[in-house]
């Protein structure tokens, strides 16, 4: 009796559920849209800037809602700002070590950015008339500058929510370093499957997209590697996954979210035209269940 | 500061009464559970089972008993925020409610919390939930308020036989090592302090004298900070984000045909 296979198996679940599990799906989608937008915005060619503008239509969006469903979790939903200034004495309130602070001002800057972006796009596409933000629009310096701050913030607020779960004391989640790891390759398969699919819908046919095709491949294969070294590295703890939520994790995740959309990528006659938005849609729902898996598997420990 | 205060709490003195339990309620003017309906565990006597938001103190009744029940043990613990010297919920809490007192002891300032919860999972002892009145994180303040007036806390106050011992850490340290020795030489082997020594957590200002197992009594045998993965699990999200943007760039590179500075835009 009373064998535990790490000392984290004494702390308390701290209730996140749906709205947090959401909130990582879609602070994943606008991280990685906005930074395969910046990707394909630096190192691609002119006629891919409309795959690029699509990244920052889903990212701005995706990051609103983020905040709106990490404020809505809050135990007091109008102190949502006490993350940001000190309630007692009015000055900014800020802890590098402390992943939830470190966060909180990541997704208020990359906000902006995106916000930024999403406004350069849509004068880009002259949905918006503004003279004096046309600044933003690619190119020009400037664009360049907010591409890559931005990029650098998408990076961060794509994964760092991996890290905050590794910053507890829970089991599973503090019992590995590699979640950090596995939400930034996550969000990256995520988003490159959504803006797959919408380029699919809008009968995109830039050089982009084969590129996009491709890096999804990539990101699908690291996802499962990083996937099986989270296994791995969890150890003993691993048979916390023993239950329910391993068999989700195993048909939800890896057979219905990896392996069929490799099979797909690898027998493009199964599903003739829809092959490719079968994989992403596969994909979209994996990405989804592995949050899901991750959030509420360690809390019923 | 003040001299570091605490709690010693000797579990072999326990006799699981809780008046601790309903002191620590009235001082605190904490709720009733499920509003005042009585709700039975069903399978112990123990029916508040856990500390939480509106439970600062929980006497845990643990039942050792053979399968025929012919013999047997009860250990009884009167359980508690630690007050780590080295506090996971301090270090975690973006909002900067939880505070360290003159007295050595962490404090959840109510009106700062904000409900993020980040604190319930860095605490390795379970100790912190939500109260479902207020919406923010709750624990023992070690009776905050009757300190800074000179009282002792509630719950020691009410303890009817020491088994919670309130006190300077210094003095109540040298106490429960002569009780650990008294117990040694009366036969009981077993019994050890969890927590007087700077190993756990830099020390916990709630120790405890314990005659089994820590986890027996629900407590982690090596808990830890939760920062201790703060450098491998940065360094591998960097490495992810390296490893994904390389791969972007390596697809998306379109050397020559890029757009320049002055071009048109399609």
């Amino acid at each position: 009796m009373n064998t535990y296979p790490s000392s984290t198996f004494f702390s308390a679940p701290p209730e996140w559920g749906w709205l947090i599990v959401l909130y990582f799906f879609f602070g994943g989608l606008a991280g990685g849209c906005y930074f395969l937008a910046v990707l394909i915005d630096l190192f691609g060619r002119p006629e891919d800037r409309p795959l690029a503008r699509l990244g920052y239509y889903i990212a701005f969006p995706c990051i609103v809602v983020s905040a709106l469903l990490l404020t809505l979790d809050l135990g007091r939903p109008l102190r949502f700002w006490h993350m940001l200034i000190e309630s007692n004495t009015y000055q900014p309130m800020f802890k590098y070590w402390s992943p939830m602070s470190v966060g909180s001002w990541a997704i208020l800057i990359f906000g902006i950015f995106s916000l930024i972006s999403f406004i350069g796009a849509l004068i880009e596409d002259n949905r918006f008339d503004w003279r004096a933000g046309r600044r933003i629009r690619r190119p020009g310096v400037l664009s360049k500058l907010i591409a890559l701050l931005g990029g650098f913030f998408a990076f961060f607020v794509a994964g760092y929510t991996g890290v905050l779960l590794s910053i507890t004391n829970r089991p599973i989640w503090s019992d590995t370093p590699l979640l950090g790891m596995l939400f930034i390759v996550s969000a990256a398969s995520i988003s490159a499957a959504l803006m797959l699919l919408l380029a699919h819908r809008s009968r995109f046919r830039m050089p982009a997209i084969a590129a996009l095709q491709r890096m999804f491949g990539w990101v699908g294969i690291l996802e499962f590697i990083v996937l099986i070294a989270v296994l791995i590295s969890l150890g003993p703890v691993a048979r916390a996954w023993l239950n329910a939520w391993g068999l989700l994790l195993f048909f939800g995740v890896i057979l219905i979210g990896m392996l069929i959309p490799f099979a797909l990528s690898w027998r493009r006659d199964w599903l003739g035209d829809l092959n490719r938005a079968t994989a992403a849609a596969l994909v979209l729902v994996g990405g989804f269940i592995l949050r899901l898996v991750i959030v509420f598997s360690a809390q019923g420990v | 500061m003040a001299e570091p205060m605490g709690f010693y709490t000797d579990t072999t003195v326990c006799i699981g009464c809780k008046a601790c339990e309903v002191a620590c309620k009235e001082w605190n003017q904490l709720p009733s559970t499920n509003g005042g309906v009585n709700t039975l565990s069903g399978d112990s006597y123990d029916n508040t089972r856990r500390l939480d938001g509106i439970h600062w103190r929980h006497v845990k009744f643990i039942e050792q008993f053979t399968d025929t029940r012919q013999d047997g043990r009860w250990l009884l613990m009167s359980d508690v925020c630690k007050h780590c010297v080295q506090a996971p919920c301090l270090e975690v809490c973006p909002t900067g409610a939880i505070t360290r007192t003159e007295f050595d002891t962490v404090v959840i300032q109510s009106d700062a919390c904000n409900g993020c919860r980040d604190c319930i999972s860095a605490c390795p002892f379970g100790v912190i939930e939500v109260n479902p009145v207020s919406g923010t994180a709750q624990k023992c303040t070690l009776c905050y308020d009757r300190l800074q007036v000179g009282m002792e806390p509630a719950c020691s106050k009410a303890c009817p036989t020491q088994s919670i011992q309130f006190g300077k850490i210094s003095d109540l340290r040298d106490r429960a090592q002569k009780r650990v020795e008294q117990l040694q030489q009366a036969g009981e082997k077993r019994a050890y302090l969890y927590g007087a020594d700077d190993k756990i957590l830099g020390g916990l200002n709630s120790f405890y004298l314990l005659v089994d197992k820590p986890e027996v009594y629900g407590l982690p045998p090596d808990p830890k900070m939760p920062t201790r993965n703060l450098a491998s699990a940065s360094l591998f999200h960097v490495f992810g984000a390296v490893v994904v943007g390389l791969m972007g760039l390596i697809n998306f590179r379109n050397r020559g045909a890029r757009l320049d500075d002055g071009e048109e835009r399609p």
